[in-house]
């Protein structure tokens, strides 16, 4: 599956939702989902910023060239929307991550956290992760 | 006479906005309160009629203006009992008056000095002094409170000594709810000559404040907190201390005589407002004091103590809820928290229901940090709030809760 078309099954999936509860009680199950990040990485390091809840994001460059993501958070809707980011992002090249588009966040509805304003960061995840990649290309290419 | 309560909501146009589809409650007052179609109209007369530049012109608008704005200052005078007009310099909002007065007394803070600030200060009243502290080689001391959220007045007392130079507490805890004592707090001050600032910005919509009463050198507080629009504020300074203190910008109108060679400033309260000044600001500031007064401030308070009450009530009936200040005298703010759930979770969740509530440390980080809490849920109440409102908050919290657990 290419991430495009796992974007698509995430925007399937949430068309389902008919109202706001459903979507973000299936947000709190894909948080309290997320499979635990080591407690090491839970440090200032891997620490975004921009977030009223704290988020951790851990990326690991594997020897196959892909990248895997470890998250977590304190608030467990920031949670779910981690999780959905690394849903979508990990087990994909460098280059794979920095070619996709992030429209699907908008086809689910969580516009609303895109804006740079809300304090939930899910803004400073994706840039987060597009730098992790951004680091990562650079290195394979030395 | 009863509280009109549906004559006062009417006045608040934007009560009748539709959130998610929901009516708005707004539970977020002590971040910044709704402003009444007077405030409103006042400000677009303004520009309608008088706009123009005040103290300067010989023009009929400019004179106008210049009344205009001189008699808000008169009023904010009154509203909290100033002894003369000229203690009254208009700023942006409580940040700018804390930080003009903390600028005027650099000079006069000298290294071994302490300044005093509590446990439970907004931001806004503790960098300032902090910084101010680190730059002159003074010491800033905390003052502790209680696990009610109360100060201890026999240990403040004992941390006064000769090298105090300044007390400046909040007169009501923007997180905790807490009205201090503050009365009793500045008669221990003062008998050993120890001045004090109060940081007015929770109190000024819920409670009298009568500067002359409550014997404080200064006192700060924003209009928007206070159905004002936001940018304009006060800072009450005594004339006795603000006369000898040194300006904090320069510019016009804060000049009396300039020569390529030295500047002498303008007398109280002008040397404290370099530039043109928020004109309409102020004047919409009047409006919404006046629009305080009528409705009558003791009312107000009741009816808003009221509301806390309910509200502490459904609130504590609610498995996992924990309300975080219980203060004996307290207003219009109620701080929560729900265990084992971020509070950042409940505050998205409510305001999917219509709720607006602040979540997270409110600025005053060293509390949250005192406290052991990741941050709070906060509702705030205002004048216009009901009891239906609390009910459903109180109905919407039930099912967030059942939601997140
Ligand atoms: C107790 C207290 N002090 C100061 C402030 C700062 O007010 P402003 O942002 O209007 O300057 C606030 C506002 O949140 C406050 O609650």
């Amino acid at each position: 599956m290419t991430i495009k078309e796992k974007q698509d099954a995430i925007v399937e999936e949430f068309s389902m939702f008919d109202d706001w509860m459903d979507k973000y009680s299936y947000l709190i199950e894909l948080g309290k989902e997320l499979p635990a990040i080591e407690e090491k990485y839970k440090d200032p390091q891997h620490l975004i910023s921009g977030c009223q809840s704290r988020v951790w994001l851990h990326a690991r460059h594997d020897e196959d060239g892909k990248i895997y993501f470890t998250a977590d958070s304190d608030a467990v809707i920031t949670k779910g929307i981690v999780s959905l980011l690394i849903k979508t992002f990990s087990g994909y090249s460098a280059n794979e991550i920095l070619n996709t588009d992030m429209n699907f966040l908008e086809q689910i509805g969580l516009k609303e956290h895109l804006s740079p304003t809300r304090s939930n960061g899910l803004l400073s995840m994706i840039k987060q992760i597009q730098l992790y990649a951004r680091a990562f290309k650079l290195k394979e290419n030395n | 006479m009863s509280y009109d309560i549906q004559k006062i909501r009417a006045d608040f146009p934007i009560l009748r906005r539709q959130i998610n589809g929901k009516p708005l409650i707004y539970f977020d007052n002590g971040a910044t309160t709704q402003k009444p179609q007077q405030v409103i109209d006042c400000i677009s007369n303004y520009y309608l009629h008088q706009n123009s530049n005040v103290h300067r012109g010989v023009h009929t608008l400019s004179q106008e203006a210049t009344d205009l704005f001189e008699g808000a200052r008169e009023y904010v005078r009154q509203f909290i009992n100033a002894e003369e007009t000229n203690e009254i310099i208009f700023t942006r909002g409580t940040t700018e008056s804390i930080n003009l007065l903390a600028t005027a007394l650099k000079p006069w803070i000298v290294k071994g000095d302490e300044i005093l600030v509590t446990a439970m200060e907004h931001h806004s009243n503790f960098v300032p002094w902090q910084q101010l502290c680190e730059k002159r080689g003074a010491r800033l001391k905390i003052v502790p409170i209680n696990r009610n959220g109360e100060l201890d007045l026999e240990f403040l007392e004992k941390m006064m000594n000769p090298y105090t130079k300044l007390l400046a507490l909040t007169h009501v805890s923007n997180v905790l709810g807490t009205i201090n004592p503050v009365k009793k707090i500045i008669k221990i001050a003062k008998d050993k000559g120890i001045p004090v600032l109060l940081d007015g910005a929770q109190a000024i919509a819920h409670t009298k404040v009568d500067v002359q009463d409550l014997g404080c050198d200064f006192y700060a507080f924003s209009g928007h907190k206070a159905y004002a629009p936001m940018g304009i504020g006060v800072l009450y300074g005594k004339f006795n201390w603000m006369r000898r203190l040194p300006p904090y910008q320069f510019g016009g109108e804060m000049i009396d005589e300039v020569t390529f060679e030295k500047s002498t400033f303008n007398e109280l309260p002008f040397k404290y407002e370099a530039g043109t000044p928020n004109v309409e600001g102020a004047l919409a500031l009047e409006t919404a004091l006046r629009y305080i007064n009528e409705t009558g401030i003791d009312a107000i308070r009741q009816h808003e103590d009221k509301l806390l009450a309910h509200a502490e009530t459904k609130l504590s009936a609610i498995e996992g809820v924990r309300i975080i200040g219980t203060a004996k005298q307290k207003t219009a703010a109620l701080s929560f928290v729900v265990e084992g759930i971020h509070p950042y979770d409940v505050g998205m969740l409510l305001d999917k229901m219509g709720v607006a509530v602040r979540t997270g440390h409110h600025c005053a980080q060293p509390l949250i940090d005192f406290l052991g809490l990741p941050g709070t849920v906060r509702a705030s109440f205002a004048m216009y709030n009901t009891k239906e409102e609390v009910d459903l908050f109180a109905d919407a919290l039930v099912k967030v809760v059942s939601m997140l657990k």
